[in-house]
Parts: C-alpha cells; sequence; structure tokens
C-alpha cells in the first residue's frame, strides 16, 4: 500500500493509520479535506484523519466544472452559499497557494418567460440580501459576453441574464493540492486507498471505522461521501434521503480565448466556462438513472453540444477531447444535509447534489462546527436531516437544477 | 446509451425511454415516519436496482427493470403484471 501512490511529499505527509483519532472523517474530497482543515484550524482539533478509498483528487473533486457563485433562491441558502463565497474571497492568500481563483462573473440565460420571471425573483432576493446580482437584456449580454447568439431566430431565443460579478471558476486541482498541503501541516492524517467497510458501534454510539487499512478507533465521525454516501449510512445502519446520479462534463481541445465567464442556460441544458489553459469546459443536466459507475449516456453530451453550438456559433469549430461523469448526491429538495445522524457521535455532511465545488469552503466551515459544538452552525440550521419529517424543506431546484 | 428491452417492443436505445424511479412504492400504514421513507426515501444500492420505465416515444407501456447500478447493464426486463415480455 504504501507504494500504491505517487504521492507529493513535499505538499503532505503519507502516515501510518494511528490506532484512534479524535474524528475521523471519511471521504477525501474537497468536503473532507476542507472540513479536516477546518477542525485543524479553526477549533485546534489536529487528531484528525481524512480516510479515502481511492486517492486524493479522483472522485467529484475534479470531476466537476469548478463554477463559484452564491446566487440561491432562498432565505436559508443564501447566507451560507454567499459565505462560503466570501471564503473563496480568502482562500489563495489563507492557504498560501494559486488557486487560479478568477471572479470572471457567471451569466444566467434565460429563454422564456416563466424561466425569466423566476431569475428576476432570484436577481431581487439576492439584491435585499446583499449578494451582488443584476438582471441583463440581451443587448447587454451580447456586450458582456459577445460569443452568445441572442438573435431572435433561433429555436429558444436568450430573453434575458443574471449575472453574478463574483461568481467564477477556480482549478480544482490547485483547491485539492492546497487543502491537503494546509490539513496536513496542521497535523491532519491523510490516509489514502483506506477504504471504509463498516463502523464499530457500543450501543447506538460509533467508536471507530473499520477499514481495509484495518481498525480505527474514533472520538467523532464525518461522513462526508458525496454520491456513496448512502451507502456509507447503510454500513452505519441507516438510510438518507439521496439519489446517486452521474453527472457528465467535458472539455474541448485547446482553443484561443474567447469566453471570459461562465455562461449557463438552464433551459437549454448546458453550462461553458474557458479554462485558463485554453479548453472549453461544458457540463450538461444529470442523467436521469441512479449510477455509481462514473459515467453516463452519451446522449446527454450530445445534447448539450447542440445547445452550445446554437448559443455560441464560434464552438463549431472546437473537438470534443475528453468526458468524465461524477456521482452526485441529489437530495429531494437541492438542499445539502448536515449534522447528527441517527447514530450517536455520527455525523453527516452530503446532498450538496450537483453544485457541491462552489461550497467545499463553506461545507467544511459549518460542518466543522458541528463536529466540535455537536450543534449546526448558525448558517446550517435549516439543513438537518429532521427537515424531512418535519417537512421544512429549503427548495433550491431552481438555482441547483442545471445551474450548477 | 443505454440499450432497453422493452417486454412489448423489444430492444430499443435508451432516448426512447423515461426514467421512472424505485419500482414500488408502497403506502404506510399512517405513521410519520412511514410518510416520510414514502414521499423522501428510496432505495439506492450499489448492485441491481429493481426500477421502472416507460416507454414515452413507443407503446408508452410501464414496465420493471432490473439494472446494475455499478455497470448498467440491465439484468431482466418484465411487464407490470409481472409476466415475461413476448418482445
Amino acid at each position: 500500500m504504501e507504494h500504491a501512490f505517487t504521492n507529493p511529499e513535499f505538499l503532505w505527509r503519507t502516515p501510518q493509520p494511528r490506532a484512534s483519532y479524535d474524528v475521523v472523517i471519511v471521504g477525501g474530497g474537497l468536503h473532507g479535506l476542507s472540513t479536516a482543515y477546518y477542525l485543524a484550524k479553526n477549533h485546534g482539533i489536529r487528531n484528525v484523519a481524512v480516510v479515502e478509498r481511492g486517492w486524493l483528487g479522483n472522485g467529484n473533486a475534479v470531476r466537476n466544472t469548478t463554477v463559484i457563485r452564491s446566487n440561491y433562491l432562498r432565505a436559508e441558502s443564501m447566507p451560507l452559499y454567499d459565505f462560503g463565497l466570501r471564503l473563496w474571497e480568502g482562500w489563495e492568500a489563507e492557504l498560501d497557494y494559486d488557486l487560479m481563483f478568477d471572479q470572471r462573473g457567471v451569466l444566467a440565460l434565460t429563454h422564456t418567460k416563466v424561466e425569466a420571471n423566476g431569475v428576476k425573483r432570484t436577481v431581487a432576493a439576492n439584491r435585499l440580501t446583499g449578494i451582488d446580482a443584476e438582471w441583463l437584456e440581451p443587448d447587454d449580454i451580447k456586450a458582456f459576453c459577445p460569443i452568445v447568439n441572442v438573435s431572435p431566430d433561433i429555436r429558444y431565443p436568450v430573453m434575458g441574464a443574471s449575472l453574478q460579478r463574483r461568481g467564477g471558476i477556480a482549478r480544482h486541482d490547485a483547491v485539492v493540492f492546497a487543502l491537503a498541503r494546509a490539513a496536513s501541516a496542521l497535523g491532519v492524517d491523510l490516509l489514502q486507498g483506506c477504504e471504509v467497510t463498516g463502523f464499530e458501534m457500543a450501543g447506538n454510539r460509533v467508536t471507530g471505522v473499520l477499514t481495509s487499512r484495518g481498525r480505527i478507533g474514533a472520538g467523532r465521525v464525518g461522513l462526508v461521501g458525496a454520491g456513496r454516501s448512502p451507502l456509507l449510512a447503510g454500513l452505519a445502519g441507516f438510510s438518507l434521503p439521496i439519489q446517486s446520479y452521474p453527472l457528465q462534463a467535458l472539455v474541448s481541445d485547446i482553443v484561443d480565448p474567447v469566453l471570459d465567464c461562465v455562461v449557463m442556460s438552464g433551459t437549454l441544458h448546458v453550462y461553458v466556462s474557458q479554462a485558463q489553459k485554453g479548453e472549453l469546459v461544458m457540463g450538461a443536466g444529470r442523467d436521469t438513472y441512479h449510477s455509481y459507475a462514473q459515467r453516463g449516456s452519451f446522449q446527454i453530451l450530445e445534447h448539450q453540444i447542440q445547445a452550445a453550438l446554437e448559443l455560441y456559433p464560434i464552438m463549431r469549430r472546437a473537438h470534443l477531447l475528453r468526458t468524465w461523469a461524477g456521482i452526485v448526491d441529489v437530495t429531494p429538495d437541492a438542499s445539502p444535509i448536515l449534522g447528527r445522524s441517527p447514530v450517536d457521535a455520527l455525523y453527516i455532511n452530503c446532498g450538496w447534489g450537483t453544485g457541491g465545488f462552489k461550497a467545499s469552503p463553506v461545507s467544511g466551515y459549518v460542518f466543522a462546527h458541528a463536529l466540535v459544538h455537536e450543534v449546526p452552525h448558525e448558517l446550517a440550521t435549516s439543513f438537518s436531516l429532521e427537515r424531512f419529517e418535519t417537512g421544512t424543506l429549503v427548495d433550491e431546484h431552481g438555482a441547483a437544477g442545471v445551474a450548477h | 446509451m443505454l440499450l432497453i428491452t422493452c417486454p412489448w417492443c423489444g430492444a430499443r436505445e435508451e432516448t426512447e425511454f423515461r426514467h421512472g424511479g424505485e419500482g414500488v412504492r408502497v403506502p404506510p400504514d399512517g405513521d410519520d415516519p412511514g410518510w416520510t421513507r414514502l414521499l423522501y426515501y428510496r432505495e439506492n444500492p450499489a448492485g441491481p436496482y429493481a426500477e421502472r420505465w416507460v416507454h414515452v416515444h413507443g407503446c408508452r407501456q410501464w414496465f420493471h427493470v432490473v439494472r446494475d447500478t455499478t455497470t448498467h447493464q440491465i439484468l431482466s426486463t418484465r411487464r407490470l403484471d409481472g409476466q415475461e415480455g413476448a418482445a
């Protein structure tokens, strides 16, 4: 196992598992790493392990399209996501790492009156909450992003768009490296190739995790398993209201700079940005069927490329280079689940669904608080598992649906 | 793309169908936890999964499918009345 991974030792240590830790985080994705980082940094809890069945930077951490924004709709969600965006604004300095975090603006196009009304409502809600948001008419869109086809004679003419100028993108690999380095330096053990196979219980309290690298005792356990959260919960004896689907994305070959913002279209199921290196990065809606296979069906990609070509005729000459899928954990209300589980000392952080990348900082920040204080952070009180019993759902399908 | 054998029409491409989620949902006896489960919880296994699809651009029949969620292989399809398909 020691030789299974080529680790950049100048970034993080590769320790052997200790017999026990104060906190074991299950899942070494961005949210798991972020949780461990904030446990150590904000709360001084350094006797922490992150156990990861694969390797750092192999799952959704690098299977996303790196969109960052905070223009959600509900009063419960907006402060959470915008606090997250403010954390992004400080992360490069705090982590001392060039994350290529670039607030180039996120445009959300609308193509129907109903959609335009919904997006205008979100713009208004954002502004009332102090989140930057603007409504652009088609001429403004053309000025802000010249390659968008705003002519009225296409199948779904553009009727306007919202713009969040503080939104943008970052380089996801760099975020993995930066967080792993920071957590490791603070004392967190990052244990790769360490798959959880069960939980050790004393009554209804978890006391350790059983892994492919042996038993590891744990004062508290945090499950941060994204699409595999339902499987982890099953090992601990409870269920989650989560369904796991493939979410696909693709990149083109490297082309000249043509696009300096993120553009998304909910109706046409496509969103595009251009990486600093030059590839066009595109995502679509999720596949319709449940899966843990990290791949989806080709017609989803075909559909998003059709939409992209109608909206951005200049992309006709680009070539499809690479496609991939991540497994996303979708809740009934498209909002995350944060906090206690039915098992004592076992906490859950999941359900970020199709839009988890942007939430990497805030997810770890509030989840670390819950692990330490045993109560939710004030930004996360509305996102408990119990909301599905009380009916106090936080419906973010409009904000999260396709515009990840 | 999946190739799905409709019990009525035979093997057709996935684009003719729509996924309908978990196969059999049984209403509870009336307690709140039971309703919570019915409304919000679905099976989500890694492996064989009993689900329903509808041949929306074909015969428009709903039918049962067992599909492996780790490989996408379709293990069986059958009619809603439980009979094997004629196709």
